[in-house]
């Protein structure tokens, strides 16, 4: 397959520092993800509510780290298994870093175990993820 | 409340990956990794096409599952998983649908908590899985008592 030298084993993989999340960001995933749950963009709504204030959506944090391993993957691998427990609420002006350990890597199968982390170096998101080398043929 | 839905299932809905829809997802994320958006980075690729971020089946309708009628507030998110055959295309034809896997309640520090798993599935014109994916959602007792009402 020729892809016999792109290896993650002992590689320490550089993390992902994201920019701090803002409310115009949390409208803007709202309208591509169609979620449009007030307690991301009322903060009216959400000020009154037992969260005293917007949160992010999990699933941008969750997006954040979908970035991550798709640049880990490059064009080499894909996204083939990815797991995540939702641990801590996100709000606007938080700063998410991804981080990630290559667990196991044999047969062109990567096996991670992933971070979301915020500021105070606080897990928001912990998950796992399965890279699979891509096939050359047999797709399109 | 849920647990007569385990089992049950919505009717298929046709989506479709639209160029447009990966842009402004992958913007709200702020991944601008061309292999969702540019062209001709797509065609020099190993798959010569443009690809749709991991979470993007967040985006798609999955139709509506009889008798499951979901508080807009109250919920917590608590797992996520995506589970792929293949990468998702842009332009692609994707057939979505829902089933609900799981109902059970378990006592926590905010009384009776209920957890509702719901599975995904986007599937190719052939019938053919593409992807999964599970959602474990946490509801309150103080937001079942109203949904009783």
């Amino acid at each position: 397959m020729g892809m016999e030298s792109k290896t993650l084993l002992n590689k320490q993989i550089p993390k992902l520092v994201k920019q701090p999340i803002t409310r115009v960001q949390l409208s803007q995933y709202a309208g591509a993800s169609g979620d449009f749950n007030r307690i991301h963009i009322d903060e009216e709504f959400a000020r009154n509510s037992p969260l005293k204030g917007v949160i992010a959506h999990g699933m941008l944090s969750m997006g954040f780290l979908g970035q991550y391993l798709d640049k880990i993957a490059g064009d080499d691998f894909h996204v083939k298994n990815f797991k995540v427990r939702f641990r801590a609420m996100v709000r606007p002006g938080d700063t998410i870093t991804c981080a990630a350990e290559v667990m196991n890597e044999e047969n062109q199968v990567i096996s991670l175990d992933l971070k979301a982390l915020n500021q105070h170096n606080e897990p928001v998101i912990l998950g796992e993820a399965i890279l699979l080398a891509k096939e050359e043929e047999g797709y399109l | 409340m849920f647990k007569d839905r385990i089992g049950k299932q919505s009717n298929k809905v046709k989506n479709v990956v639209e160029r447009g829809a990966v842009k402004k997802f992958a913007e709200a994320i702020g991944d601008l990794d061309p292999i969702y958006f540019d062209e001709e980075t797509g065609e020099n690729s190993r798959y010569k096409a443009n690809l749709a971020p991991p979470t993007f089946p967040r985006t798609f309708d999955y139709g509506d599952i009889e008798g499951l009628n979901l508080p807009n507030k109250g919920l917590i998110h608590g797992e996520q998983t995506f589970h792929y055959e293949r990468p998702l295309r842009v332009g692609e034809e994707v057939f979505c649908f829902a089933k609900v896997k799981n109902y059970f309640e378990k006592k926590g520090n905010f009384g009776e908590m209920g957890f509702l798993v719901i599975e995904n599935y986007g599937e190719d014109v052939s019938g053919a899985l593409i992807f999964s994916s599970t959602s474990t959602v946490v509801i309150s007792e103080a937001v079942r008592k109203v949904l009783v009402k």
